[in-house]
């Protein structure tokens, strides 16, 4: 279709679902209202498992399964990413050039701020059933934490402190281990994914039972595909593409010089 | 051990095992040889195969509904997830997981660069599938629906080294995502109006509300993801483009089950979720409407394809309007035959595809005019080709024909008058495509194109996937092509089977039933007188006579030049809509989305407007 | 107006797919794909709010239920921005192979599949 035939059949679709849209609109409840029969039910359940996080609860103890299934579309889409950016023919990797300057001050704010982001996001992990949080939070947390020594310091150096072998042994791992609490669930607790862990008191770390041991899975999961998911997109920038031309050539060597 | 004990710990196992599995293999990857990797993935998608084969034995007695955490429902309501087991879900699952056997049989040493990663995107897949078939949530279909998207982009693209193939999977990937997203909006605005994500529980809750333009439009919404997945016009443009280039194991999967989940998703949506609260004439007109529309360009834009995997991409596409129509008739006998249907043409296309796999490594092409003749030495691949395009044409014995004449039964005995003679015209149109692309290459038949043959998309710039040489087709490749041929054919002579199928169709249709199994925990099955059905003569007739109209029409394409002028002048004054037809699919993803919003707003007008 | 959120959804829906309409990059066509995600997002907080509602934490066994917004809308956004992030990702990777391959990353241009 011509550009021109697309945007006059664009706005005939944009008029009709648009209109349909705010049509079904008009019968929703009213924005900010006090009817939720989910939520009562929800909080009420998270209290009896003693978990005082009622999204956590909702996440790993009452809809866990949604929670697997996500961690593994996460666990999909970094194996597509890895097969997707795998090195081609012709492709070679070149070595990382340590040129370029990192200002002093970004350098000191590193070292304070990656420290500290670390122990926010094991911290954010296993709270995860007490205060807002929980595995998918705490390891993003983690993984850009680990990418704060990227921003201030050299690839290379970045490199070696990112060994991608770990990271992607966590990644299965974290999820082997989901997997595994649930097949407890079924042998403990007779249903998989069953909170057969003691419940505890409310608000406590050792509270909730299976919730912060989830958690702590999908933690490691998250971290190790977050770093992963990175890592082929920052070796993307090493790899040369096969020079299809005299200027894409030299374009391509002037590139080389930036840092990366 | 009771069934429930026995179900509560197999029907999440079927969907966490193979995830399972895949991270292993991911962790030992560097350990393992091919073999072994090889080895491991295939055989659990088979214990996957025999554990819902297992389940699916369990369902014929009662249905088999799993809460995931042991949160039953007290007093009718629960915060948890169900899985529910009938014979429909499980039978969907089983096939899912069969055919995932064969393709990971076929590709026994396809992608060597990339090992592991295959297998464990292959085992994501399957998780994915079985998830989507068994889940009784809404926000879970959701989830494993994404996970199948996601695995699926993947594996489209897997060979990067092909500039069409990347081109085909972002195409697949973004028209999947927004009908995805769709959806999404879909399950909010309708958990809005009754504070439900249980397919159950939203079912009751929908009842009480009432029908307002909210719950249609929320509904519709729904749908949209789940028709996007089963390439319905006009959101299939997505699925010519990633058949092509997808390797052929893949492409197995996608037209053997992955779009008839889509199709099986918007049934049991509507089924258990609206049909006791819409006004059914709407919904039928919006799946009768939808479905010509596809099963007509599907067959047409079949025809004109000399790309044997785009060919065969289309007639899916044909097969899955002809599948809606039936869902639309809202009849349990339409809806059986299609389930057989379903099942036969799973065998049948995977058959098909297998073969233009192997074409392509034999060969190095897999386009018509190119591979003219070539394959006269393949005689055996030959011989399963034509034999799978007359099954799919409906010859008897295969299921593909039982499925055609209870769906036609069932049509008729719903009103739809000229239900049979559709079917007829479009198994005809897909059958006679796939039978003149074989006569070319296997039989050498027909002469070099000209004028609008050349057009259209051609299949020679794809890469071998396996280099298998002329003389040696490997027996993990053999084994699934004529094992599946064979299914296509036992799977049509099971005695009884017509009867059995359209009894699981009735369950599956009983909303009651299911709302009782998974809210009060009483899963026995109520009891329908159900009425007879199998190979009837005038089944027969009907399939003979689609078989001897798809004969008829590979015929007229060949011999095309020799016929009087009269008839080839009037096949020429239909240029114009076949120019029209290939400018619309023009490859490009604005077009796709485009074309997904007028989809929407018609299947909103087409359900909103009385009847 | 009480349902003017609901419509800001639907707003930003129908602009991503605009977005994925009139793209000249596929970078900005996936991006846009991103941004009709997030009209999911501003639906489902916005179904989950209530006015005057707290945090679903509870500080102490007495903490009513009636209280919190919904956490079960939160539950399912979180699942959702999970999906996006991988989605978008691949979709990007699968960017890069195209400029690799095709030269260009501008949909007009990619003629590799047509008919």
């Amino acid at each position: 279709m011509t550009r021109s035939m697309r945007m006059v059949v664009l706005v005939i679709g944009v008029a009709f679902v648009g209109t349909a849209l705010v049509w079904a609109a008009l019968y929703m409840p009213g924005f900010g209202g006090d009817w939720h029969p989910y939520r009562d039910h929800a909080a009420a359940a998270a209290l009896a498992h003693a978990t005082a996080n009622v999204v956590s609860s909702v996440n790993f103890d009452q809809r866990a399964l949604d929670t697997f299934g996500e961690e593994s579309i996460l666990l999909g889409a970094v194996v597509g990413v890895a097969v997707l950016l795998r090195p081609v023919e012709g492709e070679r990797r070149r070595k990382p050039k340590n040129t370029g300057h990192v200002l002093d001050s970004t350098r000191l704010l590193v070292v304070l701020a990656a420290p500290v982001a670390l122990i926010l996001g094991i911290d954010v992990v296993a709270h995860g059933a007490i205060t807002p949080g929980g595995g998918f939070q705490g390891g993003v947390i983690l993984a850009t934490g680990l990418h704060l020594l990227y921003v201030g310091g050299r690839y290379s150096a970045f490199d070696r402190l990112r060994p991608l072998g770990l990271f992607s042994q966590a990644e299965s791992i974290g999820v082997i281990a989901f997997a595994a609490i649930a097949a407890s669930g079924l042998a403990a607790g007779g249903a998989w994914l069953a909170n057969f862990v003691q419940h505890g008191t409310l608000a406590q770390l050792a509270s909730s039972g299976t919730v912060p041991l989830l958690s702590g899975a999908v933690g490691l999961a998250v971290t190790g595909s977050m770093v992963v998911l990175v890592a082929h997109f920052l070796e993307q920038r090493l790899l040369v593409w096969p020079p299809r031309s005299e200027e894409s050539a030299s374009a391509k060597g002037d590139e080389g010089e930036e840092r990366i | 051990m009771t069934a429930e004990v026995l179900a509560g710990a197999l029907m999440p196992a079927v969907i966490i095992a193979p995830i399972g599995v895949a991270c292993v293999l991911l962790c030992l990857s560097r350990w393992l040889d091919r073999p072994f990797v090889d080895a491991i993935a295939f055989l659990a998608a088979v214990a996957v195969s025999v554990a819902n084969g297992t389940l699916l034995a369990m369902s014929q007695q009662q249905r088999l509904v799993v809460w995931l955490g042991g949160w039953t429902p007290r007093h009718g309501l629960s915060v948890g997830i169900a899985l529910v087991g009938d014979q429909f879900s499980l039978g969907v699952a089983l096939v899912a997981s069969v055919l995932m056997s064969c393709a990971l049989a076929f590709s026994w040493r396809y992608f060597t660069d990339i090992h592991t990663h295959y297998h464990a995107l292959m085992l994501l897949f399957l998780a994915g599938m079985t998830g989507f078939a068994l889940a009784g949530d809404m926000f879970t279909m959701f989830v494993f629906f994404e996970l199948m998207g996601v695995v699926a982009y993947a594996l489209t693209a897997v060979k990067v080294e092909e500039p069409s193939a990347v081109h085909g999977a972002i195409n697949f990937g973004i028209i999947n995502s927004l009908g995805a997203y769709v959806t999404l909006m879909g399950i909010g605005m309708l958990y809005a109006s009754t504070g439900q994500l249980n397919l159950a529980q939203l079912s009751r809750a929908l009842a009480q509300h009432g029908a307002d333009p909210l719950v249609v439009i929320g509904f519709v919404a729904v749908a949209t993801g789940f028709l996007v997945k089963a390439a319905v016009v006009p959101f299939h443009f997505w699925l010519d483009d990633a058949h092509a280039v997808a390797p052929t194991p893949v492409c197995v999967l996608f037209s053997g089950i992955m779009v008839e989940l889509g199709i099986y998703g918007v049934a049991r949506l509507y089924w258990i979720g609206f049909s006791g609260t819409l006004a059914a004439g709407q919904i039928a007109r919006m799946f009768v409407v939808m479905g010509i529309a596809t099963a007509l360009i599907g067959s047409v834009m079949c025809l004109l394809q000399r790309h044997l995997k785009r060919l065969l991409a289309y007639s899916t596409i044909a097969h899955t309007g002809l599948f809606l129509i039936a869902i639309g008739s809202f009849d349990p006998v339409a809806t059986g035959g299609i389930a057989i249907y379903v099942i036969g043409h799973a065998a049948i296309k995977s058959v098909l595809f297998l073969t233009a796999g192997i074409v392509l490594n034999r060969y190095g092409s897999v386009d018509e005019f190119t591979l003219r003749g070539r394959g006269k030495d393949a005689r055996a691949v030959g011989v399963v080709f034509m034999l799978a395009g007359l099954a799919l044409a409906g010859l008897p014995p295969f299921a593909v024909g039982l499925g055609k004449g209870i769906g036609d039964e069932g049509l008729l005995s719903a009103g739809f008058g000229w239900g049979p003679l559709l079917f007829l015209v479009i198994s005809a149109l897909t059958g006679g495509a796939v039978l003149r692309a074989g006569a070319r290459i296997f039989l050498g038949i027909g002469r070099a194109p000209r004028g609008v043959e050349q057009e259209g998309m051609t299949g020679d710039e794809e890469h071998r996937e396996i280099a298998t040489g002329l003389n040696h087709l490997p027996w993990t490749m053999a084994a699934p092509l004529f094992g599946l041929l064979g299914a296509g054919a036992a799977v049509g002579l099971i005695p009884g089977l017509g009867s059995q199928v359209v009894q699981a169709a009735e369950r599956f249709i009983d909303r009651s039933g299911y709302l009782a199994a998974v809210l009060n925990g009483s899963a026995t099955y109520s009891h329908v007188v159900t009425p007879v059905a199998g190979w009837s003569a005038e089944g027969i007739m009907w399939c003979f006579g689609s078989v001897i109209a798809a004969i008829a029409v590979a015929g007229f394409a060949l011999y095309a030049p020799l016929l009087p002028r009269v008839i080839t002048a009037a096949a020429g004054s239909l240029r114009g809509v076949e120019r029209g037809l290939r400018s619309i699919h023009s490859g490009h993803v604005g077009d796709y989305a485009v074309w997904l919003l007028i989809g929407v707003g018609a299947a909103m007008a087409l359900a909103l407007f009385p009847a | 107006m009480t349902v003017y959120p609901y419509v800001v959804a639907a707003v930003i829906l129908l602009l991503g797919v605009i977005g994925i309409a009139r793209s000249r990059n596929l970078v900005h066509a996936v991006v846009c794909l991103a941004v009709a995600q997030s009209a999911t997002y501003v639906l489902l907080i916005s179904i989950g709010y209530q006015h005057g509602g707290v945090a679903p934490i509870f500080s102490s066994s007495s903490t009513a239920p009636k209280h919190m917004v919904d956490p079960v809308m939160q539950a399912l956004t979180l699942t959702d921005i999970v999906v996006s992030a991988t989605v978008t990702s691949l979709l990007l990777a699968l960017t890069i192979q195209i400029a690799k391959q095709h030269d260009t990353v501008d949909p007009d241009e990619l003629r590799s599949l047509r008919g």
